[in-house]
C-alpha cells in the first residue's frame, strides 16, 4: 500500500501536480465543478507534454541526421519546450517537486525580504525547475536532497531575476509596480548595459518609422513553421536527395519529406505549448491568490511582451539584431569546438524584442542595436556550452534557449566538477543573498547587482 | 458571455490578461467565461469578445467585437474598452 502511495502516485508527476492543482482549487474554495475540470486538466497538460515530446522528438532526429550528413557536424535547435517534454521522462518528479515548492520558496523570501517579486511567469518556473533538476541529477545529488536544494535555487532565481532587472524596467516601464519575470534575465541585461556604454539614450527607436509588417510572426505556430521549413530545406539542399531518399523518407521525394518533418516539429511544439497552458492554468492563480495575501506590496513579476508595448520599434528592430547574431554565430560556434545552435525564430524573437527594448531604454537606437546584437551572440553560446550537461537527459538534439538556463546551468554544472559539496553550499549562499541585502539600511539599494 | 484573451505563445501574457479582465469584469459586474490562448487556436475558437495587445489584434480578423489594448497590464483600460461590448 505504502509502495502504491510513495511509487505510483507520488512518483507520477502528473497526478502529483494533479493533487496540487486539487489543493489550490480546494483552497480557493473553487465549485465542485471547477474543481473536478481544474484537477483534470492540469492532469490532462502533463500527459500533453509527453505526448508533444514524441512527435518532436522524431522530427529532430530526422534533423540530426540530415546535418551531421551535410555539414559533418552536430546541429542543434533550441528548444525550451522540447528538453522539458523529453526531461519528463526521466525527471518528471523531481521537475514538478522542485517547481512547487520553488513557488513556495519565491512566497517566502518576498514575504521576509525587501524583494516583493512574484514570478508570474509559469511555464519559464517549470523550465528552470527541469534545468535544475537535471544539471543537479548530473552533480550526483538527488532524492530529497535534490528537491530541497532545487526548490531553494529556483525560488532565489524567482525573486533575483526580477530584482536585478528592475532598474532598467523601470527605465521602460515608467513604474515601479511592476517587474520583469522572464528568465531570459542575463541577455537583457547585458543588453541594457552595452546600450548604456556604446548608446545614446536620447535618440530613441521610437523616432522611426518600422514597417509593423513583422508582427503574424509572434504567432508562435505560424513562425515556428516557417523557420523550421526553412531551416529544412537548406538542410535538405546540402544533404542532397540521395541521401535523404536512400536513408530517411523511404524513397518519397527529398522537399516534401523536409516539408512535412518541419510541420511535424512545429506540431510536436503547439502541442506541448498546449500541455503546458493546461498545466499552468490552474497552479499560477493558485500561487498568485496565495501571494496576494501573504506578502503585503507584492509585485507582479511579468513574462516579457509585458515591455513590447513600451517600445514596439525596438522590438522589431532587437529581433532583427538578434537574430543576424545568432546566424553569424554558426560560423563562430565550431571555431570553439562547439555544436552548431541553429537560431530559431522564437528565442530571438521573444528575447531579442526584450533585449532591443531594454537596449533602447538605456542607449537609444544604437544601444537597442548593438544591445541586441550581443544579445543574440549570448543565447548562440550559451546554449552550445550548456549542451554537454544536460547529457543526463539521454537526448543531445536540443538544449535550453534563453540566456538565464545557460548561465545558472552552466554555473552548476561547473560547480558541480569540484563537488557536489561546492554546489550545496552555493545555493545556500544565494539564498541568504535577498535576506542579507534586505537587513542593509535604506540607502544601500544599489547594492543589487 | 464568451471572452478570449490571447497572445502569440498563448503562456505567458494572454494569461496575465486573463486575469486582469476576470478583474475588471467582476468590478463592471458582469458574468462572463474567460479563457486565454494562443493567436492559431484562437482563429477556431467562438467568442463574444477577443482581446489582445493592439499591434495583435489589428491583424486579428475574426467575427466577433475586437478589444486592442495599449497597455495590456492596465486594468481600467480593460474596463474602459469592455464597457462598450457588456
Amino acid at each position: 500500500m505504502l509502495n502504491v502511495i510513495m511509487t505510483d502516485i507520488l512518483g507520477n508527476p502528473a497526478i502529483l501536480i494533479g493533487l496540487f492543482a486539487l489543493v489550490g482549487l480546494l483552497i480557493q474554495k473553487k465549485d465542485v465543478s471547477e474543481i473536478i475540470s481544474g484537477t483534470l486538466k492540469t492532469v490532462m497538460g502533463f500527459i500533453i507534454l509527453g505526448a508533444g515530446a514524441g512527435v518532436i522528438v522524431k522530427s529532430l532526429e530526422s534533423f540530426g541526421v540530415m546535418f551531421d550528413f551535410a555539414f559533418g557536424i552536430q546541429g542543434v535547435i533550441p528548444n525550451n519546450e522540447a528538453v522539458v517534454a523529453v526531461a519528463q521522462k526521466t525527471l518528471g518528479t523531481e521537475t514538478a517537486m522542485i517547481m512547487l515548492l520553488g513557488m513556495i520558496t519565491n512566497i517566502i523570501i518576498a514575504r521576509y525580504t525587501k524583494f516583493k517579486y512574484i514570478f508570474l511567469t509559469g511555464h519559464h518556473t517549470l523550465f528552470m525547475a527541469c534545468l535544475i533538476s537535471a544539471i543537479l541529477s548530473v552533480s550526483g545529488i538527488s532524492g530529497v536532497t535534490m528537491v530541497v536544494l532545487g526548490s531553494v535555487l529556483l525560488g532565489t532565481l524567482m525573486v533575483l531575476s526580477p530584482a536585478m532587472m528592475q532598474k532598467f524596467t523601470e527605465e521602460v516601464t515608467g513604474t515601479d509596480e511592476i517587474a520583469l519575470g522572464h528568465f531570459g534575465s542575463f541577455g537583457y541585461l547585458l543588453s541594457a548595459w552595452v546600450g548604456k556604454i556604446a548608446g545614446d539614450k536620447s535618440s530613441s527607436t521610437e523616432t522611426i518609422k518600422v514597417p509593423k509588417k513583422l508582427s503574424f510572426l509572434r504567432d508562435t505556430s505560424v513562425s515556428m513553421a516557417l523557420t523550421m521549413t526553412l531551416l529544412y530545406f537548406i538542410v535538405s539542399l546540402f544533404a542532397g536527395k540521395e541521401f535523404i531518399e536512400t536513408t530517411l523518407s523511404g524513397g518519397s521525394n527529398f522537399m516534401v519529406y523536409s516539408f512535412t518533418q518541419a510541420i511535424e516539429f512545429a506540431v510536436g511544439v503547439y502541442i506541448v505549448l498546449a500541455g503546458v497552458r493546461m498545466l499552468i492554468a490552474e497552479i499560477v492563480p493558485a500561487f498568485k491568490g496565495i501571494a496576494d495575501k501573504v506578502v503585503p506590496n507584492a509585485k507582479p513579476a511579468l513574462d516579457c511582451p509585458t515591455v513590447f508595448p513600451f517600445a514596439p520599434n525596438a522590438v522589431i528592430i532587437g529581433f532583427l539584431f538578434s537574430f543576424i547574431a545568432g546566424v553569424i554565430s554558426i560560423f563562430l560556434l565550431p571555431l570553439f569546438g562547439l555544436s552548431v545552435i541553429v537560431p530559431g525564430l522564437i528565442p530571438h524573437f521573444f528575447c531579442g524584442a526584450t533585449a532591443g527594448v531594454y537596449g533602447n531604454a538605456t542607449g537609444g537606437k544604437r544601444g537597442a542595436i548593438i544591445g541586441s546584437f550581443i544579445h543574440g551572440i549570448a543565447i548562440s553560446f550559451l546554449p552550445a556550452i550548456l549542451l554537454p550537461m544536460l547529457s543526463i537527459l539521454g537526448f543531445s538534439g536540443t538544449t535550453f534557449g534563453d540566456a538565464d538556463f545557460g548561465v545558472v546551468g552552466i554555473t552548476l554544472g561547473n560547480l558541480a566538477r569540484i563537488s557536489p559539496m561546492v554546489v550545496i553550499a552555493s545555493i545556500i549562499t544565494l539564498a541568504c543573498v535577498p535576506f542579507i541585502l534586505s537587513i542593509k539600511k535604506p540607502g544601500a539599494e544599489a547594492v543589487t547587482k | 458571455m464568451k471572452i478570449l484573451v490571447m497572445c502569440g505563445n498563448g503562456l505567458g501574457s494572454s494569461f496575465m490578461m486573463e486575469l486582469n479582465v476576470k478583474k475588471a469584469i467582476k468590478e463592471l459586474g458582469v458574468e462572463a467565461e474567460v479563457s486565454h490562448t494562443d493567436l492559431t487556436t484562437a482563429k477556431s475558437i467562438e467568442a463574444d469578445i477577443y482581446i489582445g495587445a493592439k499591434d495583435i489584434m489589428d491583424n486579428f480578423k475574426k467575427e466577433g467585437n475586437i478589444v486592442g489594448l495599449e497597455n495590456i497590464i492596465s486594468v481600467s483600460e480593460i474596463k474602459e474598452k469592455l464597457a462598450k461590448f457588456l
